[in-house]
């Protein structure tokens, strides 16, 4: 079922259709037009996959490869903002970037999450209390120490009152730079995460 | 803030307070009083509710520490007055035993301010209802924005996997603190540059 829109003038502004002849389904107009871009060529191994999945109604995995891919999908973060980076992690979660594309939702109880992004200074007065909420997080839990000063105190490294680095009160799974790092970098961060949990993920306890 | 309102301020404060003010000092155009710290509360009541000052406002209240006077420490106060559309600084000296009375009366926002100020120097408040810290760590000992406190202070904190909390450690840098020196060399340096040691010019 396609709309003809060729007359509407919402395909090209040059007059010409794009495909011969055919009428374009609505949305297509745009979406085709990207150079390089041919949304016939699909990547070979989703082909694969999709054609066993529709061939046979299910596909065989291990286990440890299904669960580790399941939870590389859903991080739920815990919302550590403790300075200025914390803008940059509510960026990097807001529609531009978009976190939630890669399944991971900011989740404001310890309980239920599964990362948690140390956004921000460390003080020394904040210091058990990160402590007690990383406590709090059931296994398997991973940590981002987000920008210079939860990497190893940065500005504030020689105050009396800055924990030097987070990693001295909780262990930490992947260092983001920056200061504070744009949300494309906690981004990128967050990827790395994610390589490192499939590449280390385990179900064994 | 015109001068001459301020000249004129100066002038009826004088005349109101006598020798309750020790100094007068007008700089970047901002009129500065340092008043005798006994009759603090009576000149500030009067700042504050006086015909011709209605300061309302209490801005700011901090320290500052000189460590070679006598009386090491100035606590400033920071009025505004919306009515009259003026800024005024008000300042009295102490050291770390003279208390200055508390001005939680006059003002109230001045509870948290004196907290602060009593945190980060040390400085004593008469008659302040709570005066506890405020802003550093629980068990805090020190006052860190005096200058012979040690930037880096005295403790640092980790997780001790054995004791299953967070502990207390004596500090130890692993990188001493650097003082790096942004000169330029173009604008001629008063030291000898490094490298430069035997070069003759």
């Amino acid at each position: 079922m396609g709309v003809d829109l060729s007359n509407t003038g919402l395909i090209s502004t040059s007059g010409q259709p794009l495909s011969s002849g055919q009428p374009l389904a609505a949305g297509m107009a745009a979406r085709s037009r990207v150079e390089g871009y041919n949304p016939d060529i699909h990547d070979k191994f989703f082909e694969q996959v999709s054609a066993e999945l529709s061939e046979k109604g299910f596909l065989v995995a291990a286990a440890d490869d299904v669960i580790t891919w399941a939870r590389t999908g859903s991080l739920m973060w815990m919302t550590f903002g403790l300075a200025c980076c914390a803008v940059e992690m509510m960026q990097a979660s807001m529609p531009r970037y978009d976190m939630e594309r890669f399944g991971m939702a900011p989740r404001a109880s310890p309980r239920q999450s599964d990362l948690m992004i140390v956004a921000g200074t460390l003080t020394n007065k904040m210091a058990p209390a990160l402590r007690k909420v990383y406590d709090q997080m059931p296994d398997p839990r991973y940590v981002l120490s987000m920008g210079s000063c939860a990497n190893g105190g940065g500005y504030y490294h020689y105050s009396y009152s800055v924990v030097r680095g987070c990693d001295r009160v909780v262990p930490v799974d992947v260092y983001v730079p920056g200061c504070p790092p744009s949300a494309e970098a906690l981004l990128y961060g967050l990827l790395q995460l994610q390589k490192k949990i499939r590449r280390n993920g385990t179900i064994a306890r | 803030m015109s001068l001459e309102k301020l000249n004129a301020l100066a002038e009826r404060a004088k005349t109101d307070f006598k020798d309750g003010i020790l100094d007068v000092a007008f700089a970047y155009g901002e009129l500065t009083l340092t008043v005798e710290r006994e009759r603090i509360i009576e000149i500030m009541t009067k700042l504050k509710d006086g015909e011709h000052y209605r300061f309302h406002q209490l801005i700011d209240l901090t320290g500052v520490d000189y460590p070679k006077r006598d009386l090491r420490f100035d606590v400033v106060y920071h009025l505004l007055s919306l009515t009259k559309n003026l800024r005024i600084r008000v300042k009295v000296m102490t050291d770390e035993t003279v208390p200055v009375a508390s001005l939680r009366e006059v003002y109230p926002n001045a509870d948290w301010y004196e907290r602060e100020a009593f945190d980060m120097y040390g400085i004593l408040f008469a008659n302040h209802p709570d005066l506890r810290r405020l802003l550093t760590d629980y068990g805090f000992e020190g006052h860190p924005l005096r200058k012979d406190f040690p930037m880096t202070g005295h403790v640092e904190v980790r997780y001790d996997e054995a004791q299953k909390r967070v502990v207390y450690e004596p500090v130890k840098l692993v990188q001493e603190f650097r003082k790096f020196d942004f000169m330029s060399p173009w604008e001629g340096a008063s030291y000898v540059l490094p490298g430069d040691e035997k070069a003759s010019s």
